[in-house]
């Protein structure tokens, strides 16, 4: 603990600075990366990126909707959704309290928030994972809030960027959970197949299934600077082959590097980014939708 | 090879190195002869009690037993005229995958599948069964084969899950897979999958989606290993078979909740204790599926594929 921490018990409990999370405006705020001291509405106004290091802070998806998409233009898809216990699965804890306390803690039903808006008046479809909500990972619900965002992004004729954070599968639905990886695979094969384009965005961190399913399969990936992305976590490989793995294992930089990504693209520049790739992927197309 | 046995399988041994012993003994004894038959039936009768009520967790151990039947062991048993092809072209070839073209009643099929290895230098050769991306790009370029020449796609489902390693990730690992989801999703052929020991994880489902899902009576899926998941959720490798339980690993469980179409019976005392019943049980249901799906327009078959998917969860 520093000495601001213990000044003032809210800061530093947690990365969390969505807007959904419990640090009231005007509080003051530490960069996990570097320490800074950073002001809540500077921070905001820099997208959460710290402007003495650079670091991404970590947010949720709705704070992440909010700053891609054009002011008020959002629509949500399934937010009713919800998630039931499909295998009556139980730990230490019920899979059904452990849904309970997740819901009460993000304020979301489930670990993907889905709909449309607006990008620089282009309409657009638009899916965020919540890592706050289990390790944003992909159950039964997940899957299918992602399909139906496919779904209406082909009846609509709208491209599709995909925020992707998550540790992966979801234990706790175990078949249903490994299968939403080939299903949500399936329903972008689709899209591509209807010449829309996929985005698929990687913010840190993505393992696992949703790594080796609808993260990868973008038509451009992008990473966030300093994103980890990989299919096995560090202390998995690090326990399997016994070697200590470098810093930059599985890094954006890393992933560059090895041809996993087009691009790494900093959080204030993805809005450009994005929709100058749309319009240049349409300019030539008959049903263009720019 | 020696018969190997498993905890709960030892009361099986015990007799039948009873009727080995008396087999030797009757030789200059006839009188012993009856003996012995009583001792087979008892022997018969304890392994369908035991294999009757096994638990989930040691089903886990079925499924892994040293002397259950891997993939080359079905090929040979089931398909004539075998032919292995090699390679994902790009960088290697992983053999903890096997892929290639066979016979059934001079049809041809297009075979991939898991192969973990039987003794200690073939199963390091083929990374106890645990692909790389190559492996998962090999089978990906033979089922754009299968595709093109109309040949049915076997796939057999046994592996721990896709190998955690440093170049597995350097080589992209999770773009192997999540590439193989796509293409299996839609590709032009009849695709059977059979899930004949552990299936775990997506590097299980990166060869196994299909228009068919068919498991044996002791095999087993699941998102991760019990161990895995054992470690995610209880922070400690001590609850794999709390895990297993949980997470409704067994083909009786699957099955209900709609991840399987079918289970396929085992020999009485496992799959393991007769190679030749349990690859006629596979083939039976290779034979009467091709036959279902071939009748089917393709269109539609893929339709029906895509909505199998889409009513899971
Ligand atoms: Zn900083």
């Amino acid at each position: 603990m520093n000495w601001l921490t213990r000044l003032i018990p809210s800061i530093g409990k947690s990365k969390e600075t969505a807007s959904k999370s419990k640090i009231p405006d005007g509080v003051w705020n530490n960069c996990p990366s570097c320490e800074a001291i950073l002001y809540q509405p500077e921070l905001e106004k820099a997208m959460f990126v710290c402007p003495k290091c650079g670091y991404h802070l970590r947010i949720g998806a709705r704070k992440r909707i909010s700053i891609f998409i054009d002011k008020d233009t959002f629509k949500e898809f399934g937010e009713e959704y919800t998630t039931k216990n499909p295998l009556k699965f139980k730990d230490l804890k019920s899979y059904d309290q452990r849904i309970k306390e997740a819901v009460n803690s993000t304020g979301e039903n489930e670990a993907l928030v889905t709909g449309m808006g607006k990008l620089n008046d282009l309409q657009v479809v638009v899916a965020a994972f919540e890592f706050r909500f289990m390790g944003g990972s992909m159950g039964g619900i997940v899957g299918t809030k992602f399909v139906e965002a496919v779904d209406f992004a082909i009846k609509e004729n709208l491209p599709l960027i995909c925020f992707s954070t998550s540790g992966g599968a979801r234990m706790q639905e175990s078949m249903i959970s490994l299968m939403q990886m080939a299903k949500t695979s399936a329903a972008l094969e689709r899209l591509k197949k209807s010449s829309l384009p996929y985005f698929s965005v990687m913010i840190d961190p993505i393992f696992g299934g949703v790594s080796a399913s609808l993260a990868m399969l973008g038509d451009i990936n992008i990473a966030e600077p300093g994103a980890l992305v990989g299919f096995a976590g560090r202390r998995v490989i690090e326990d399997t082959v016994r070697v200590e793995l470098p810093d930059d294992f599985q890094k954006a930089e890393f992933l560059l590097e090895h041809g996993a990504i087009d691009m790494i693209v900093h959080r204030t520049e993805l809005r450009a980014t994005i929709s100058d790739l749309i319009s240049k992927l349409h300019k030539n197309q008959d049903n263009a939708v720019v | 090879m020696k018969n190997f046995y498993l905890d709960f399988e030892k009361p099986i041994s015990d007799i039948v190195d009873k009727i080995e012993a008396l087999k030797i003994a009757s030789e200059d004894d006839p009188k012993l002869i009856p003996e012995i038959e009583k001792l087979k039936s008892k022997e018969k009768n304890l392994r369908k009690r035991i294999f009757s009520k096994l638990s989930i967790w040691q089903k886990v151990q079925i499924a892994r037993h040293p002397q259950r039947p891997h993939t080359k062991d079905y090929i040979d048993l089931i398909f004539s005229n075998f032919v292995e092809l090699h390679g994902d072209r790009q960088y290697a070839d992983d053999a903890a995958i096997i892929g290639g073209i066979g016979d059934i009643d001079n049809k041809s099929f297009m075979i991939i599948g898991h192969e973990k290895g039987r003794e200690t230098e073939e199963k390091v050769k083929r990374n106890f069964g645990m692909p790389h991306p190559e492996g998962y790009r090999k089978a990906k370029r033979l089922m754009l084969l299968a595709e093109r020449f109309s040949l049915p796609i076997i796939s057999f489902i046994d592996t721990a899950g896709a190998y955690p390693g440093i170049e597995g990730e350097e080589r992209g690992q999770s773009e192997a897979i999540a590439s193989n989801l796509a293409l299996m999703s839609k590709l032009k052929t009849q695709i059977l999958v059979f899930i004949t020991g552990e299936g775990g994880s997506g590097g299980a489902l990166g060869i196994g989606v299909g228009d068919h899902y068919s498991i044996l009576e002791h095999a087993t899926y699941s998102v991760a290993s019990p161990e895995a998941c054992s470690s995610i959720i209880w922070r400690t490798a001590e609850k794999a078979a709390s895990a297993a339980e949980a997470m409704k690993v067994s083909a009786q469980e699957l099955i209900k909740i709609g991840i399987v179409d079918e289970i396929i019976s085992e020999p009485n005392g496992g799959a393991h204790r007769n190679y030749s019943k349990t690859a006629r049980a596979i083939k039976s249901s290779i034979l009467e599926n091709i036959a279902k799906f071939k009748a089917i327009d393709m269109d539609k078959l893929l339709e029906m594929r895509y909505q199998k998917l889409l009513k899971i969860g």
